[in-house]
């Protein structure tokens, strides 16, 4: 592993074609240089995440995993090692190049949903294809298209102060959608919802894993949330732990409808 | 990302906060409103100061006779005897800076008219005279050239003198005496009122100077020629070719002094107009001072609103945003709010003139140019003063910035 630099995979090069990894990490190494003590936040990760799979990212707090998902999500460069996104070498780019690379093959989710304030849901959804230069009657169909698979059909104008946490969530699903990513990557997603409204979310990402092949990326430290995902990656002290498919994996849909029934919708705000 | 979206969410993000960004408008608004009410007071002032300039007639070069001095006794001006008709035949044909001339020949004398009589100046002259001082006729007409050469007994009162003879008969026509010579009012002068010198120029009598130099006067010479240079700046160039000219004329020694005085009465009120513009300017850079406290008011508030919107600056990079993108959407925000500002100074600011105008009856002039500075000014403040903040957003680092709380 500590010579992976030097063997170049063959199937994470540039010719791709779908059955070679959306993602692939080779020896990932993460140091933040605090003046007196270096910090080894990832010590030599290697990974692959093929077309459609839904892989839950686990650990504790401090195990590497939030490092981790910035680099996969190009927020943040590797100080050493190579990830290859697509087929494309993105260690190495610049932030000009990484913000494009985010524009058009990642999706964020975050635990904290980030939606503009005072801004509606159509156009928090709007926001990726603005920086893509997609002109404005594209914009708002696209938009319209993402707000209906996520099932938000008719709320386009609300303004997330108006909406519920799930249904905020769900304008950030549809954000992350709506540049068709190669990658959806999620950070805790279910960490401010309440556990029928968890199971909401996460029916939604097995929903379009199953149906759009949709590959999704989940940080979450609850098993709970990590048994919808076909596959666990745990991480500890900078490594992984732990590299498994999920044995018995959940499906939400059933999970809900074993739930008993929700009186009033307005209710979820009161929960949420 | 197109500028109409840049715009749109720059407008957006305004209104937001609404009351704050009219407070830091507030600052370009009451600067550029200041900048162009000072500026179309000091145009409205130099504007009369021009038009007074205008007044006093068309590029007026003025020779009057000289002091002479005889046998260590020097008399006053116009004097001597030595300026002559051919002198001012000269003046016009040799000098091509100059278009007109007209002879001059001084009297005066009491002017009898039934039972009124009024001392008056009286001027002798030529037709062109009247366009030299861009004087009217309004009643009447002038007398001609005809008139001059045969020295017609023939002469055009001043305002002044006929309210004094005639009250008010219409005197065109009528005959007036003065010596016991009777002379007949062909015309009556537009009122000029005072000139700059305080002179009450409609106390006149104006004829040919042919028949005052042989009726009035009892003279064959002049005591000054009035001539028109070409334009403004050919004065100085043909003031010096008229004395060269007339030095020779005369047979002056290099030793002796002139025996004639050039005048060209512009040059007191241009030096007036000049002062002014200096006022105005000097007015106009200290109002210009609150346009850069504007300034610094719009760099405090992007500072507050790049660090409240830490987060959105994080989404925004998350989902695409390069660092330009949001650096544009920062000095957008900084431009729109200079530039609202500049148009309402601009708005306040005619309004202000006109309020000046009505209340204190001072001329104001907003010159359109004053306008285009004021609205590139406050742009300029704008890209100046939000450069900073915006860089500042640009830079953050979007982890940093999504975990900002």
């Amino acid at each position: 592993m500590t010579s992976g630099m030097l063997q170049l995979k063959p199937e994470c090069q540039a010719q791709h074609d779908v059955t070679d990894p959306v993602i692939c990490v080779e020896n990932l190494h993460k140091v933040y240089d605090l003046g007196e003590v270096q910090v080894h936040a990832l010590r030599g990760v290697s990974l692959k995440i093929f077309p459609g799979e839904f892989v839950a990212i686990m650990g504790a707090s401090g195990s590497g995993k939030s490092t981790f998902m910035n680099i996969i999500g190009c927020l943040d460069r590797p100080t050493r090692g190579t990830y290859w996104l697509d087929g494309q070498d993105v260690s190495k780019l610049t932030k000009v190049e990484l913000a494009h690379i985010r524009n058009r093959k990642i999706g964020f989710v975050f635990q904290s949903f980030n939606l503009l304030a005072r801004t509606s849901a159509l156009e928090n959804v709007e926001l990726p294809l603005i920086y893509s230069g997609v002109l404005h009657e594209e914009r708002l169909g696209r938009a319209r298209e993402a707000l209906r698979i996520v099932g938000l059909e008719g709320r386009e104008e609300h303004y997330p102060s108006q909406l519920s946490g799930g249904q905020q969530q769900r304008v950030a699903i549809a954000r992350a959608l709506v540049n068709n990513p190669s990658i959806l990557l999620a950070d805790e997603p279910t960490g401010n919802l309440d556990s029928r409204t968890s199971i909401e979310i996460m029916e939604i990402f097995q929903r379009l894993n199953r149906e759009q092949g949709l590959t999704i990326m989940l940080v979450t430290h609850e098993p709970d949330i990590a048994r919808f995902a076909r596959r666990t990656v745990v991480f500890s002290d900078g490594k992984i732990r732990r590299d498994a498919p999920v044995e018995s994996m959940a499906d939400a849909s059933l999970v809900l409808a074993g739930l008993p029934p929700v009186v009033e919708n307005e209710n979820e705000e009161d929960r949420a | 990302m197109d500028y109409a979206a840049v715009l749109r969410v720059a407008l957006r993000a305004l209104a937001r906060n609404k009351m704050r960004s009219v407070l830091t408008m507030l600052g370009i608004i009451i600067g550029v409103g200041a900048v162009i009410c000072t500026v179309a007071i000091g145009v409205g002032a130099s504007n009369q100061v021009q038009e007074a300039i205008r007044s006093l007639g068309n590029n007026i070069i003025f020779v009057a006779a000289g002091s002479i001095t005889q046998r260590g006794v020097r008399l006053g001006s116009e004097a001597t005897k030595t300026l002559t008709v051919n002198d001012a035949k000269a003046i016009v044909q040799q000098i091509p800076f100059i278009s007109k001339v007209s002879p001059g020949v001084r009297s005066g004398g009491q002017v009898v008219y039934g039972g009124e009589n009024w001392f008056t100046g009286i001027d002798g002259v030529t037709p062109d005279y009247l366009d030299i001082r861009r004087w009217a006729v309004m009643r009447g007409s002038f007398f001609t050239q005809h008139d001059v050469d045969s020295a017609a007994d023939v002469c055009v009162l001043g305002l002044t003198v006929v309210q004094n003879l005639f009250g008010s008969e219409d005197p065109v026509a009528k005959m007036v005496r003065i010596r016991n010579i009777p002379f007949r009012v062909v015309g009556v002068m537009a009122p000029k009122g005072q000139s700059p010198f305080g002179r009450d120029e409609d106390d006149r009598i104006l004829m040919p100077y042919t028949t005052v130099q042989k009726k009035l006067a009892g003279i064959d010479w002049l005591n000054f020629i009035m001539c028109s240079a070409n334009s403004q700046r050919a004065i100085a160039p043909a003031r010096r070719q008229i004395a060269a000219l007339l030095r020779e004329r005369h047979r002056l020694r290099p030793d002796q002094e002139d025996d004639f005085i050039i005048r060209s009465p512009d040059d007191l009120a241009r030096a007036q107009a000049e002062s002014g513009r200096v006022m105005t300017l000097l007015l106009a850079s200290i109002a210009s001072v609150s346009l850069l406290v504007g300034g610094i008011g719009i760099m405090n508030i992007m500072l507050v609103s790049v660090t409240e919107r830490t987060r959105e600056i994080g989404v925004r990079m998350a989902v695409g945003a390069t660092e330009s993108d949001v650096q544009n959407q920062f000095l957008a925000e900084a431009v729109v709010l200079s530039s609202i500002g500049g148009a309402v100074g601009v708005i306040l600011g005619i309004l202000g003139s006109r309020a000046v105008s009505n209340m204190l009856q001072w001329p104001t002039e907003i010159p359109i140019e004053s306008i285009l500075v004021a609205v590139a000014f406050s742009v300029g403040v704008g890209i100046f003063f939000g450069y900073y903040p915006a860089r500042k957003a640009a830079r953050l680092d979007p982890i940093e910035a999504l975990r900002y709380e």
